[in-house]
């Protein structure tokens, strides 16, 4: 049983875009100008007794840390900053700013942190301004990402307002010179219903800062007396979001702000030979930006800076060792990386693995493949910079405002302080907006165009020069006594990741390897990491199986499965669907899958129809999910969540691929990647949730994406007699 | 390339733009008029997030030069609500939580509203034809079926 701490290192270990060197570092001169930056600095007082520092439950270097100062400092120690202040402030008027690390990509992370402090500070919800991704404002946080929001900052923002409250009962204790167990807080009041003698939060704090610690052990509310959490409240900017009135970051105009386009290699690898930029830089309003390999190109409009662009001459000379082919890809997978025999993370060694299989009645041996899949975020990446004096500041749609921070600071050599970014609620991530390419970029042509600078990429360039979900091979061997009992599994992922890779299956012979592997492309997180790929190759395996010695992959599962969570959202998904009740008719076929991961538990039982003739894939009849991922927090967002990631990874299960050749991406477009649309939905998709109340809340902005690709495998195969063994399930016909 | 005189009219309102002649419709609303609730997602019509009304019927703005919509009247996603009064669609999208990121929604809202001009009761599988050309990458696809069917209902004209 591995602790949150472990748990969370491993999941570093798959974030490769984390790891790689700084795409740019630009040769711009260091300013000897160190301004100390006012309004930030907090005075520090601890009300009289001494109380206990924050303590970050989990992973303490990577979350909610930051300097005694809001907005993190410059880089220095990333603790979670303990007093209330840094994290909340009542103004004089009543309305509540909460301050948080954490953005908004769409998982509705400003609606649940509303909710969790609305719960303790008893207030409405829409007294709440929820500050997100603004590294001036808010504590340091590593990034969202992890499905962290939910376990991590969550508790935290209610043990935050849950020290708020105690204050502020306090404080109106001492002012009515009452015992503070007289008082009770509501509706933003604190009140003493003896005497009827009330006040609101605003008059007790008269907008200035609380400087009181929030102390680990902060009397936050139960589950079972939730009365705001646990409930759905609607997005809170839902209004915004319908009307066309919320401005993500590429919808930002600054003042005399001109837009970038940037100049981009004809191959991965390619070297800027020889550039003419006479003609654009000819143009009106036209800047060119030549800067070591970057080069780019600022104007008035999109169209002239586009115009511009075209306009360069450039010549590429392309790299000495030529791109490998798509291909060759799944051999450059498993060729070993020199000085890794395994992975290290995730490995798994119980038992003896010869031993089982020697002993076991059935053996059976297969390898999967995993292609890349891209992001597609719908809004691309955009950033919007602007440089005074020496600051800058740089909006942009990105998972870690201060880790992009930190980019920009590498990159012009400037310090931390200097900077200041900040993440409009944004269009989408999944994981793919980790880096600040375009941040970076957008702040090197404002640097050169001596004004605010929007750039965003196209989707051409979004497809191309971002980074990918790992591709993988998987070997996978397996072995059962005559009772239906797993005895020996071995199991080697090559280069896809470790996320999920051990099964929570019941095997006393374990042998679970994770290789590094030479990938062609840039690859990175995606949601689930390589949770998608793991439960694609071990719940085939499951079937394949199950399938092989004669017994219904249902109950195969469960005479293997000790874990509680595990078994219940299996049957709570094989009852809603029927799996035991009647069987599939002529035509159709059934599977399912489960598995876990972040957390949470997921089951997916799907049907399948295929052509009577010829056997190939019509249509997907019918898809019920159950997931469970301890105490619900919004049931209405939870089930959007759950429908959404399995709707999105349909795509992943079916058709998506990134397809390449002589380094560069073969289907960089919507019209040539295909993403699951309105007519790739099921007949029918129930969604079964569990809430576990007696449970932490664990996230769900990954784990209900791992069961539909193995799902829909296993129904196709029960429908058409064929085992596929690759995802995407259909790739296109003579596609890379 | 010349600037030229787009006497647009957006709204209901009379727009007058300068651009490049064959600006795309899409970049004068959004940098010409500010009217930045039509989103650019792939600059070739394939995602329907740059949905606009000409006419009443939906175009993909991002190849719609801004010369064909000279003389006709263009609905943007800012034009639908009366004043405080949301449009039924809108008030739908909200009521079925039809939305994640957000940022497909004024596309899908408005090419919702195309189709129920020319089609104030559409089937299941009308619905989801006509709204093929719109993505959603965050999978809201059953909520946003469910806040068009919901607005058809609720309609009373």
């Amino acid at each position: 049983m591995r602790t949150p701490v472990e748990e969370f290192l491993e999941i570093e270990a798959e974030r490769y875009e984390l790891a790689e060197g700084p795409m740019y570092r630009f040769g711009i001169a260091r300013r000897d100008l160190f301004r100390a930056l006012g309004g930030g600095l907090l005075v520090f007082l601890v009300a009289g007794e001494a109380q206990s520092l924050l303590a970050v439950p989990e992973a303490p270097q990577q979350e909610s840390g930051g300097g005694a100062r809001r907005g993190g400092g410059g880089g220095g120690n990333n603790q979670a900053p303990p007093e209330i202040g840094a994290w909340l402030h009542i103004g004089e008027d009543g309305i509540v700013t909460a301050y948080t690390g954490k953005v908004e990509v769409g998982q509705n992370a400003r609606t649940s942190l509303t909710q969790a402090v609305a719960e303790e500070l008893r207030v409405a919800p829409a007294s709440i301004r929820m500050v997100m991704g603004d590294t001036d404002l808010v504590p340091y946080d590593a990034g969202t990402f992890g499905s962290r929001t939910t376990p991590a900052m969550a508790p935290q923002m209610r043990r935050v307002a849950a020290a708020a409250r105690e204050r502020l009962t306090e404080l109106a204790a001492e002012r009515f010179a009452m015992d503070k167990n007289s008082l009770i807080v509501q509706n933003g009041k604190i009140q003493h219903p003896a005497t009827g003698r009330s006040v609101g939060f605003g008059e007790l704090t008269q907008g200035k800062k609380l400087t009181a610690t929030v102390s680990a052990d902060a009397a936050i509310t139960p589950p079972a007396e939730w009365t705001v959490i646990g409930k759905t409240l609607p997005k809170v900017n839902g209004a915004d979001i319908v009307t066309g009135r919320h401005k993500y970051t590429s919808d930002l105009k600054r003042p005399d702000m001109f837009y970038g386009r940037v100049l981009r290699p004809n191959a991965y690898g390619a070297k800027l030979a020889s550039l003419n930029s006479a003609k654009a830089a000819a143009m009106p309003g036209v800047t060119v930006v030549r800067d070591g390999d970057f080069v780019g190109v600022t104007a008035p409009t999109t169209s002239a800076a586009e115009a511009a662009l075209e306009a360069l001459e450039a010549k590429w000379t392309p790299p000495a060792t030529p791109h490998p082919s798509a291909k060759e890809l799944y051999t450059l997978l498993k060729t070993p990386v020199e000085g890794q025999a395994g992975g290290g993370r995730g490995d798994v060694n119980v038992g003896s693995v010869e031993e089982g299989l020697n002993a076991a009645t059935k053996k059976l041996s297969a390898t999967y493949t995993v292609a890349y899949i891209a992001h597609a975020p719908l809004e691309p990446r955009a950033a919007v910079a602007e440089w005074q004096e020496d600051k800058l500041t740089v909006w942009t749609g990105t998972q870690r405002p201060f880790g992009v921070r930190s980019e920009l600071a590498g990159a012009f050599g400037i310090g931390e302080d200097r900077i200041h970014v900040l993440v409009p609620d944004t269009g989408s991530g999944y994981g793919g907006k980790h880096t600040g390419e375009c941040a970076v970029e957008a702040a090197r042509l404002a640097k050169a165009a001596g004004k605010p600078v929007k750039l965003v990429w196209t989707r051409e360039e979004e497809f191309s020069w971002a980074y990918f979900r790992p591709a993988g091979v998987i070997d996978v061997t397996a072995g059962v006594g005559a009772d239906g009992k797993l005895v020996a599994w071995e199991y080697h992922n090559y280069n896809s990741g470790t996320a999920s890779i051990r099964p929570l299956y019941d095997i006393p012979n374990q042998k679970v390897m994770f290789h590094n592997g030479r990938s062609p492309l840039r690859q990175g997180s995606y949601r689930g990491l390589a949770a998608t790929a793991n439960h694609f190759a071990r719940e085939v395996h499951m079937d394949e199986m199950a399938h092989s010695i004669g017994v219904d992959p249902l109950a195969f599962r469960l005479q293997n499965i000790k874990d509680e969570r595990l078994r219940n959202v299996l049957v709570a998904a094989a009852e809603a669907f029927g799996w035991s009740k009647t069987k599939p008719v002529t035509g159709r076929g059934w599977g399912l899958a489960c598995g876990f991961d972040k957390g949470g538990y997921v089951a997916a039982c799907v049907e399948v129809a295929v052509n009577p003739k010829t056997r190939q894939f019509q249509s997907i009849e019918r898809v019920v999910t159950a997931f469970e991922c301890g105490a619900i927090v919004n049931p209405d967002h939870l089930k959007n969540q759950v429908d959404g990631a399995v709707v999105q990874g349909l795509g992943g299960a079916l058709f998506e691929a990134v397809y390449f050749a002589e380094g560069r991406i073969g289907n960089p477009y919507f019209s040539s990647y295909r993403v699951p649309r309105f007519r790739d939905l099921p007949r029918e998709m129930k969604t079964v949730l569990l809430d576990r109340k007696d449970l932490p809340s664990a996230g769900a902005g990954e784990c209900p994406i791992v069961a539909i690709a193995p799902a829909l495998g296993n129904a196709l195969f029960a429908a058409s007699g064929t085992r596929l063994r690759s995802l995407p399930l259909l790739p296109k016909k003579g596609a890379a | 390339m010349t600037p030229k005189n787009f006497p647009l009219v957006v709204n209901g309102e009379k727009r007058p733009v300068t651009a490049a002649e064959d600006e795309t419709l899409l970049r004068v609303l959004r940098e010409n008029l500010d009217l930045t609730g039509t989103k650019y997602g792939c600059g070739e019509g394939q995602c329907g997030a740059c949905t606009v009304l000409v006419d009443g019927k939906p175009v993909r703005s991002c190849i719609t030069p801004a010369a064909t919509a000279v003389g006709k009247p263009v609905t943007t996603i800012e034009g639908l609500a009366n004043g405080d009064k949301l449009h039924p669609l809108q008030e739908a999208f909200l009521a079925e939580g039809a939305m994640q990121c957000g940022y497909c929604i004024p596309g899908m809202i408005v090419s919702a509203a195309g189709l129920l001009k020319r089609n104030p009761n559409p089937s299941e599988a009308q619905i989801l034809q006509a709204m093929q050309g719109n993505i959603c990458r965050c999978g809201s696809y059953p909520r946003i079926l469910a806040a068009i069917q919901r607005a058809i209902k609720g309609k009373t004209s």
